[in-house]
């Protein structure tokens, strides 16, 4: 990916479009940090980011080994940019367990930045390696640089009355110096934030401060590096920008959604990897107005959220796929009650325990049908990181407005990943605010007397005179609401709830296709798949290829346009990182022969990947027409 | 809660329009009919009350109940009142359970709402059997019970349910009996008084699947030697001839005869139901028949700001360190930390 423009080498500088960095050492020498530090100051560069951290579910794997090592790869460019890149052309390892890991990832050509201090006897048998990798030639096809961080470090913080392994702790404030000399990035940003960081602790924050610093001045007076590079900033669109990831999003959005709906949000949940980070940031908001509890288990969480819908609140929960498990038989019961409520899965690797830290797409068919009998239930799912913000207030919207639980499935690629994300105006979105039933002296009163365009129910909250009713999981009366075993009426509640999920489809936006209306090939998508999909479409257009390219945001009801525009294809390719879980869908409801392309490694795609596949359909549908 | 402008309700007021269908005879009548007739104390308006259930028999009452109802599911009915309290302190919740919804699927739910305090007053029907899935053993079983499930005897030790709740430090526990109307009455009114996690076990009759399991110390002929009335600052007194009581030897409970062996009254337990020291409580809950006297009453009353209080200062604390810095503007806080602009 790494393509020098033009040969500009004067003043030692080299113009690159793109660039993908992969940080990589223990789980304890703070990858992740210096990761998100290198891509804040990235962003604020102005350069489009893509991020993808990967890190161990262990918090300190013994140190060393092949299973501590953690990794943060960011791909940045000054185009527009999907995706978190396929392969690093620069990899930055902190010992041997984490080249040993990532080797095999580089570009061939690519730069590997070691800390040669950490290349010692037992790290390098802790790494398998019989021999020093850094001296037996295997390294050969790479540009190696070997720089002992661990020595520089301990040089910088003399004097500072530290410890040995608190100045061995700064290293990776050093690696962080080297990469914004090559890159030519600013350290204001990270100064600012390691002052902030150990404010009251200065003994430290000097010793990272320098480290960062000379890390820097490393890069500059050697002579290892031949030259620094330079990637110009992106030209996106005008306006305000932040860095942002999908957990951050996702938690703004609900922000957002409680202010556009003028009702108090409502969040109880259990933590859990990797969708604890919005119970977190909602807890920090309570200056808002927004509640929170943790709960004592999933199904408490969901039981909580839904006794404060019934209260009139905006009740949600936040979890991953093992929480997802356990909270179906509340979701029936939201179901039945037919309460608005929204439900947070970040999916990860599964089954059971599965990877909780890696990515998957495995739960579309749980929230599907993961409930006892015939239990409808909008799914929606976000594309982004930085749309995780848009369809948490669309799920707030379609719950409110029909009167449902609604399912949000984002997963751990998008919840930890970041990019740049256009900040809207609060003041310009539009509000989803919707009535509850108002007081009555008639008597009678009909809790489930529906809406005749959406059919949602009144929201009757307690406290409103004249609506005393009682409601719950029993089969209710068409309308009175009362507890009904006739077998008539099952049928025709069942029917109707149906058919009140089904109408949300009139009720979302048109399915966008990029590319060519009709064609030779659709790509289609959903969930953080688009990146690698939208990357690999670009390129097979560009090639002249008739590939285009239509992202799915609505899972269920599927959008009423979709049948049409499957159509219009000779051939669909679906990619998604389950075994088939919405191509079983669309194949049953539009008898189109979809192909999957399927993957679970608990990785996203790499756009090559879905590059060659559709060149692969693209192939045969050739033949077929000789 | 709009106290004012209420007029004065009876128990009509509370009945609901449906069909009550419990067996004849069960055990629930006599508990919905103190309920209803308990509801008009406290000077609360119908729609400011909910009664949240689960599954089981008991989970049928708020259909009967002319206030806002939500018959959830099995185990789950104090989570969902822990929702809703948080989300509305203004309303007044009661939760009805029974020993295996309370006990054994939502033994977890009824731990945590009781060490929250969340201001509920949870009446758990204690049959000591699964009545609605007709006649399995229950977490209050004893050991030996025969039942469908268990045709050898359960081989299992029972919960003690105020011991299990005075671990989870419950701030009001009380006990009482179906049949017991006055007393039951009494207890329903001390329960919906407290502010915070109130729990009262009944114990209650299934004629069909456990006919008689309380019996024992509960029928009238018995009752005054079998079983010891509660009462807050008072001696430990039973029997028809109110001459016996109850000791604490250290943490040693004994039954005693006052005027034997120098006893006087002096030397008997007075009842403390403020007592903060939950270990007491728990004494006092594993006494039983025939070793014991059965303890019927208000355990335990103890002041404790509750979940929704607590929850609500926060905001309240956040929101006035906020306030001291300027308004709150949503702009920025969608912009976070950094930010660019393109042109």
């Amino acid at each position: 990916m790494t393509s020098p423009k033009s040969g500009n080498h004067t003043d030692s500088v080299t113009q690159l479009d793109r660039v993908t960095i992969r940080f990589a050492g223990d789980s304890g020498d703070g990858m992740q940090l210096t990761g998100s530090q290198f891509t804040a100051t990235t962003a604020l560069f102005g350069n489009d980011v893509s991020t993808l951290p990967d890190y161990p579910a262990e918090i300190r794997a013994p140190a060393g080994s092949l299973p501590g090592v953690s990794g943060f790869q960011i791909s940045f460019s000054s185009g527009d940019i999907h995706t978190p890149g396929d392969r690093p052309d620069v990899l930055v390892a902190m010992n041997p367990a984490a080249l040993k890991v990532n080797i095999g990832d580089l570009v061939p050509g690519g730069g590997i930045i070691v800390n040669t201090d950490a290349f010692n006897d037992i790290n390098l048998k802790k790494a398998g390696y019989a021999v020093d990798p850094l001296h037996d030639g295997s390294l050969q096809g790479y540009n190696l640089y070997e720089i002992p961080m661990s020595t520089m470090v301990t040089g910088a913080c003399e004097g500072l009355g530290l410890t040995s392994k608190q100045i061995e702790l700064t290293k990776n404030f050093f690696a962080l110096g080297v990469m914004f000399w090559l890159y030519e990035r600013s350290m204001a940003g990270t100064e600012k934030w390691i002052a902030e960081k150990f404010a009251g602790k200065e003994a430290i924050a000097e010793a990272n401060k320098r480290a960062l610093n000379a890390g820097y001045a490393f890069g500059e007076t050697t002579e290892i590096f031949h030259t620094h590079y330079r990637v110009a900033p992106a030209h996106l669109a005008p306006g305000t920008y932040r860095n942002i990831t999908g957990n951050e999003a996702t938690a703004l959005g609900f922000v957002m959604a409680s202010k556009l709906a003028e009702r108090d949000l409502f969040l109880a949940s259990y933590p859990i990897t990797p969708a604890s980070d919005i119970l977190h940031q909602l807890s920090s908001y309570k200056h808002l107005g927004i509640k929170t509890v943790q709960s004592e288990d999933e199904i408490a969480a969901i039981g909580a959220a839904v006794g404060a819908a019934y209260g009139g609140a905006m009740g949600m929960t936040t979890t991953s796929g093992p929480g997802m498990a356990l909270k179906a038989e509340m979701l029936g019961l939201a179901v039945m009650v037919e309460l608005p409520l929204v439900v947070v899965d970040v999916q990860r690797a599964g089954p059971s325990t599965g990877m909780p830290t890696k990515t998957e797409q495995g739960d579309l068919l749980m929230s599907m049908f993961g409930r006892n009998s015939d239990s409808p239930i909008p799914v929606i799912a976000p594309a982004t990181p930085a749309e995780c913000f848009t369809m948490a207030i669309e799920a707030w919207r379609i719950a409110l407005k029909h009167m449902t639980p609604v399912v949000y499935l984002s997963d751990a690629f998008l919840a930890t990943g970041a990019e740049p994300w256009k900040i809207p105006q609060a003041s310009d979105l539009p509000s989803i605010a919707v009535e509850n039933a108002p007081p009555s002296d008639r008597g009678g009163f009909r809790p489930y007397q529906r809406d005749p365009e959406t059919l949602a129910r009144p929201w009757a909250v307690p406290g409103t005179k004249g609506l005393e009713h009682r409601i719950g999981g029993l089969e209710k009366l068409d309308e009175l609401g009362t507890v009904s075993y006739d077998p008539d009426n099952h049928h025709r509640m069942n029917l109707l709830r149906a058919e009140k999920v089904a109408r949300v489809a009139r009720d979302i936006p048109a399915t966008e296709v990029w590319g060519d209306a009709e064609g030779e090939l659709l790509i289609l998508g959903w969930g953080s798949t688009y990146g690698s999909i939208r990357s690999a479409t670009e390129r097979l257009r560009e090639r002249g290829k008739s590939v285009s390219h239509a992202h799915l945001r609505y899972l269920n009801p599927l959008p009423n346009d979709l049948g049409d525009i499957l159509k219009r294809f000779k051939r669909v390719l679906l990619p998604e990182l389950n075994l088939g879980q919405l191509r079983m869908l669309l194949r049953a409801k539009y008898l189109v022969d979809i192909v999957g392309f399927n993957l679970v490694r608990g990785k996203p795609f790499q756009i090559g990947e879905i590059e060659a596949k559709a060149e692969s359909l693209l192939g045969e549908s050739v033949e077929v027409s000789k | 809660m709009t106290q004012s402008e209420l007029p004065v309700l009876t128990k009509k007021d509370f009945e609901s329009d449906q069909d009550v269908r419990w067996c004849p005879g069960c055990g629930d009548y006599s508990i919905l009919a103190q309920t209803q007739k308990t509801m008009p104390d406290f000077g609360v308006a119908k729609e400011e009350i909910v009664f949240i259930s689960g599954i089981g028999c008991s989970g049928r009452l708020p259909y009967y109940m002319n206030t806002f109802g939500f018959h959830t599911i099995h185990g789950r009915a104090a989570t969902i009142a822990t929702g809703l309290k948080g989300a509305r302190p203004d309303l007044m919740v009661w939760v009805i359970t029974g020993d295996g919804d309370a006990l054994s699927i939502g033994g977890n739910h009824l731990i945590h709402a009781m060490r929250r305090n969340v201001d509920m007053k949870m009446i758990m029907f204690n049959n000591r059997i699964y009545g609605l899935t007709k006649g399995q053993a229950s977490p209050t079983s004893p050991i030996g019970k025969k039942t469908k499930s268990t045709p050898m005897g359960t081989i299992e030790t029972p919960i003690i349910p105020l011991n299990l709740v005075a671990a989870a430090e419950a701030s009001f526990i009380a006990r009482s009996v179906d049949t017991h109307s006055e007393h039951l009455q009494e207890m329903m009114h001390r329960a919906g008084e407290h502010t915070g996690a109130a729990f009262l076990e009944v114990l209650q009759n299934c004629n069909i699947f456990n006919d008689g399991a309380w019996r024992d110390f509960t029928d009238k002929s018995v009752k005054e030697d079998r079983m010891l009335v509660l009462k807050h600052g008072e001696p430990m007194i039973f029997g028809a001839e109110k001459n016996k009581g109850i000791r604490l030897n250290g943490l040693q409970p004994e039954v005693v005869t006052i005027g034997e062996n120098g006893v006087t009254t002096a030397d008997l337990w007075v009842h403390d139901e403020t007592d903060q020291d939950a270990t007491r409580t728990q004494i006092l809950s594993r006494m039983w028949w025939q070793e014991f006297r059965v303890p019927v009453g208000v355990f335990r009353r103890v002041p404790r700001p509750t979940h929704d209080q607590l929850l609500v200062a926060q905001i309240e604390d956040a929101k006035a360190a906020r306030a001291a810095k300027g308004p709150v503007d949503l702009q920025r806080l969608l912009s976070g930390g950094e930010t660019w602009t393109v042109s």
